[in-house]
């Protein structure tokens, strides 16, 4: 071979190399698909999800190319939506448990494509499920409440009788009953996630009989401004800082924190280096925060802080025995913790002490 | 029970009750002269829209009102020329009419969703309002619920006072007989079923003006649907949309606090009371009317008129 | 002054263009209203998106199957009882109550491995579906109530009855306790006809009623009943056609197709019973059933129609941040012009010189 012949291989050859390598720096941005059940607009769960969507944004800038869809209905049509995203994406996040069928359906289609889906079971080599130890949240509500209630009693507005809202019950409960003996709470079930007329109607219902502390589980800002317009009535964001509805009424709120998780789940995708997990992250990881303690005494709020950093430490667990079920039977002896699977994930259950009959 | 709460709940069924009362009064106008409009549920959702979008830009509830009147009577007037003019049928039409209000109104409040403002207050009429449980009972509602109030008590002054209302009665029963005594049947059943656009359009402001200061779409909630089977369950009399819309908007308050109270029945068995009272009703009207030879509905519901000039 | 003068005989030329002229009315007012109100976006382009690019895609055309199935089935039910002045608008409520009878059939025998598992579950749809428009066929019968109030009312019942079925009996036991049902096993699932899609045997059914229907109401009695009795009530009844025969098998057809739907929207693209079955289809198929003039054949049609519109919304939403309901407004003014224009039809648009 001549030397010139050799030299330009030489040449190809490195040209290559660094081609090679810089594609892989300029390489395609990842794009990341999210599905909401909701209007960003409710200020609540799928307002936070967008956070986390704007985060991930924010952070990885032109690397990643995001694409939302809103209000995206649980049914049999929410599989087309998954499937038109899959076409063109390489992570889908699908934010609400009633897309959990149609996303495995989906997910066996395109293995290339990896999903999250949210407060789901069902894994696959392509699908990730993750959910938040929100009942650390409640935690910390239930006992601002029991110390903040005059009348001893807390309205619950509940959405559906699944493990994520019953735990958030008993957690709460528990909470407020180890500060204030005395507590009571009621439950109203409005059978939706968001609906702002009847979030608002059973806010109204829960203070006609006596509450000043209003909890929800439903993802609107309508409990908040009937407790602000409300004398002596409280209330606590859901899932997001609702501060601007209640500016004399919200407490704290429970902050669903997605944007560092989704962050990483992303940037695997980029680095090549995600696998199908089950993430069940609280206050300690950074999934779970509040809003800005508000409206109470001062040592109230630096109380709230400390507890909220204690959970953090690991020094307390929500649910720390003894406690029994409803019904008496014992669950939890003293001192011990509940497993995740089956206790917590599955929890079909109302602690003792809590007066409603359990739904069905 | 305590007192407060008895006056809360039916403060609170009042209130509930308002949206139901303001569609179902103009629709039962509508259904007396003949027509049947099945689009009340859109034209209330664009009342909601208007309402709220007209608040929100100008901060004026009057303003906002009207507007939500006016965008009733709007869209109403589509109907009204397709059925009147057009000779379309009634039951298609207004069906179309609620698709279209629903999308129209989820297109544009689109840009909304993320807004709030001010609500309507109550009123407070000095002394009066002060009463005890007499006064938060009667006097310290916002406007537009005495307005809900009122205008029941002028749909029956017109229909059972006046000369037109007879008129149009006489439509509703045999349009034929009346055009051929000369009335002009195509007029008063336009001006009925802008009439009912109007109310429409208040019981959705009402919505988004009173009750939550939020735009959603779809926040109508089937209220339209359930304004229909109101004025049937009245048998077209005004005053008894009152006491429909109160069972109606009750049984959904009552059931929310039967929740609360712990009363062992699941809230979706509770929540089926309403729809199944409403069929009940009716069937004992019609059982009741069966000796009489007079039926309550107007003979001419739904059916074309023709005109033969 | 414009005029409308009655035609000596039905235009035919009318009866073919009418349907094209609305669609083009619709077009181009929804032109204006999209290009009035979506300042920032090129309106051309969404129209592409929602009509014209999911006819280039197999993928969506068979979604657009998939959900003109339902509508289809509905919407030939429907249109016998109107026909007849039989008003059922509660559709809606028998879909539900057939999904739920077909699918509790499915979830009895979920251990069971057989061909015959998904005819009992059809049956059961037809069933329940009977069932739940006899309360207004019996009710209007007896008690001359109107059907339109009952069949809507009856709707919410049935939704909420679906809620307590899904909390209740046929939740999964071992699904964590949400309002889902079990998914359905292999046996239970409709049988797939194009492979790699959701397209199920229950469009091969629609075509067929369709047909059936159609024949049915060319040639046997019962369908020239249906078309006196809707058209001149007094002298069907002076013809000895029983008023109230009519009204039950209105309201029965109507209801089991409509039920079936329901068991084939479960057993088919769902694959379970959860609480989202309830989609507007017995609705929509109302709106369907106008749009095809109530003709069996030309449901086929208008339901493929409105069924585009759904999934090129859908599509539109993704790419345009845009509510899918703007497919509703589509709908509503296809229909208002669909409706206006039919007036063509019967008469003739005629401009009048005033005489001064």
């Amino acid at each position: 071979m001549s030397n010139i012949r050799l030299t330009s291989i030489l040449k190809l050859s490195l040209l290559s190399a660094v081609l090679a390598f810089t594609s892989n720096v300029f390489a395609d941005p990842v794009k990341a698909a999210f599905v909401y059940i909701g209007p960003t607009g409710d200020h609540g769960w799928t307002f936070a999800h967008d956070q986390g969507a704007k985060y991930v944004k924010e952070h990885m800038g032109d690397d990643v190319v995001i694409t939302t869809v809103e209000s995206v209905a649980e049914n049999s049509d929410s599989e087309r939506t998954i499937t038109s995203l899959a076409r063109k994406n390489d992570i889908i996040f699908t934010t609400s448990f009633g897309y959990m069928n149609p996303t495995i359906k989906v997910a066996k289609r395109y293995p290339d494509v990896k999903f999250e889906h949210a407060t789901g079971y069902m894994l696959a080599d392509n699908v990730s499920v993750y959910s938040a130890r929100f009942y650390e949240g409640r935690h910390i509500i239930g006992k601002l409440a029991g110390k903040m209630t005059k009348s001893n009693v807390i309205g619950y507005i509940a959405s559906f009788p699944i493990p994520e809202v019953i735990r958030g019950i008993n957690a709460a409960y528990l909470a407020a009953k180890s500060v204030n003996p005395d507590i009571q709470i009621k439950i109203v079930w409005v059978y939706t996630w968001y609906d702002p007329g009847k979030e608002a109607d059973a806010a109204n219902a829960l203070i006609a009989q006596g509450a000043d502390i209003i909890m929800q589980h439903t993802d609107s800002t309508a409990a908040m401004t009937v407790a602000e317009e409300t004398e002596g009535v409280y209330a606590f964001g859901q899932a997001s800082d609702m501060g601007e509805w209640g500016p004399t009424s919200q407490l704290t709120g429970i902050i669903d924190d997605w944007g560092p998780y989704y962050l990483a789940r992303v940037q695997a995708v980029k680095d090549g280096t995600w696998t199908s997990t089950d993430t069940f992250d609280g206050i300690a990881e950074g999934m779970v925060e509040f809003a800005p303690m508000a409206n109470m005494p001062k040592d109230l709020a630096s109380w709230a802080e400390r507890t909220i950093n204690a959970i953090g430490n690991g020094y307390i667990h929500p649910f720390t025995g003894p406690i029994n079920k409803q019904d008496g039977s014992p669950w939890l002896a003293e001192g011990e913790t509940p497993p995740a699977y089956p206790d917590l994930l599955t929890m079909d259950f109302y602690v003792e002490g809590i007066d409603s009959k359990y739904p069905n | 029970m305590n007192e407060s709460l008895l006056i809360n709940i039916i403060i609170g069924i009042s209130i509930a009750s308002v949206p139901l009362i303001f569609a179902a009064i103009g629709e039962l106008v509508v259904e007396r002269s003949g027509v049947l409009n099945l689009g009340v549920e859109g034209m209330m959702i664009v009342g909601a829209l208007l309402g709220f979008v007209v608040q929100f830009h100008t901060g004026s509830p009057f303003i906002a009102v009207l507007a939500a009147l006016l965008g009733g009577m709007a869209i109403a007037s589509i109907f009204a020329f397709l059925t009147q003019f057009l000779l379309t049928n009634q039951v298609a039409t207004g069906l179309a009419l609620t698709l279209f209000g629903l999308g129209f109104s989820a297109f544009v409040g689109r840009g909304y969703t993320e807004e709030t403002i001010q609500l309507i207050t109550s009123t407070h009429i000095p002394v009066l309002s002060d009463i005890p449980i007499v006064g938060p009972l009667l006097f310290s509602y916002n406007p537009l619920v005495y307005l809900a109030f009122f205008m029941v008590y002028l749909v029956w002054w017109f229909l059972f006072k006046t000369k037109q209302g007879l008129i149009l009665r006489s439509i509703g029963d045999n349009h034929d007989a009346a055009h051929a005594i000369g009335h002009n049947v195509i007029r008063y059943r336009v001006m009925a079923i802008l009439f009912g656009g109007a109310m429409a359009g208040i019981g959705g402001a009402f919505l988004s003006l009173v009750q939550v200061p939020i735009w959603g779409e779809d926040m109508t909630a089937g209220r339209g649907w359930i304004a229909l089977g109101l004025v049937v369950f009245s048998s077209w009399q005004p005053f008894r949309v009152i006491l429909g819309a109160i069972i109606f908007g009750g049984i959904t308050i009552l059931q929310l606090h039967a929740q609360g109270f712990d009363i062992r029945i699941s809230a979706q068995y509770l929540s089926m009371l309403p729809y199944l009272a409403t069929i009940i009703i009716l069937v004992s009207l019609r059982m009741r009317a069966k000796n009489k030879t007079n039926r309550t509905m107007p003979n001419c519901l739904g059916r074309i008129f023709h005109s033969t000039t | 002054m414009i005029r409308l003068i009655p035609r000596i005989e039905n235009s035919n030329a009318m009866i073919l263009l009418s349907p094209l002229l609305a669609l083009t009315f619709t077009v181009i007012t929804a032109y204006f209203i999209f290009a009035s109100i979506l300042v920032d976006i090129e309106v051309s382009s969404v129209f592409y998106t929602l009509f014209v690019e999911p006819l280039t895609d197999s993928y969506y055309i068979s979604e657009l199957l998939v959900k003109a199935a339902p509508l289809m089935i509905i919407a030939l039910g429907l249109s016998i009882g109107f026909r007849a002045g039989v008003w059922n608008i509660g559709a809606e409520g028998q879909f539900v109550i057939g999904g739920i009878a077909g699918s509790a059939v499915g979830l009895y025998f979920y251990d069971v491995e057989g061909f015959w598992i998904i005819p009992l579950m059809a049956i059961a749809g037809i069933l329940g579906g009977m069932f739940y428009a006899s309360i207004a066929a019996f009710l209007k019968t007896k008690y001359q109530v109107n059907e339109i109030l009952v069949t809507l009312m009856l709707t919410y019942v049935a939704v909420l009855f679906l809620s307590a079925m899904l909390q209740g009996p046929l939740r999964n036991p071992s699904g964590f306790n949400f309002p889902e049902s079990r998914i359905f096993h292999d046996s239970a699932l409709l049988p797939i006809i194009w492979q790699g899609t959701r397209v199920h045997i229950g469009l091969i059914i629609a075509i067929l009623f369709s047909f059936v229907i159609w024949f049915g109401i060319k040639r046997h009695m019962l369908g020239m009943q249906i078309k006196i009795t809707g058209s001149a009530p007094r002298a069907a009844k002076f013809a000895g056609f029983d008023d109230n025969k009519t009204v039950w098998f209105s309201l029965l057809i109507s209801g089991g197709l409509a039920g079936l739907a329901g068991l084939f929207e479960a057993a088919g693209p769902a694959g379970q019973l959860t609480p989202g079955l309830p989609q507007f289809y017995g609705f929509t198929a109302i709106i369907v059933a106008f749009l095809a003039r109530l003709h069996p054949l030309g449901i086929l049609f208008s339901a493929s129609l409105i069924a585009l519109t759904y999934v090129g919304g859908e599509n539109v939403q993704i790419d345009y941040d845009l509510p899918s309901s703007i497919t509703q407004i589509l709908q509503g003014m296809l229909l208002f012009y669909f409706l206006a224009c039919d007036i063509l039809i019967k008469y003739k648009v005629v401009l009048f010189k005033t005489i001064r």
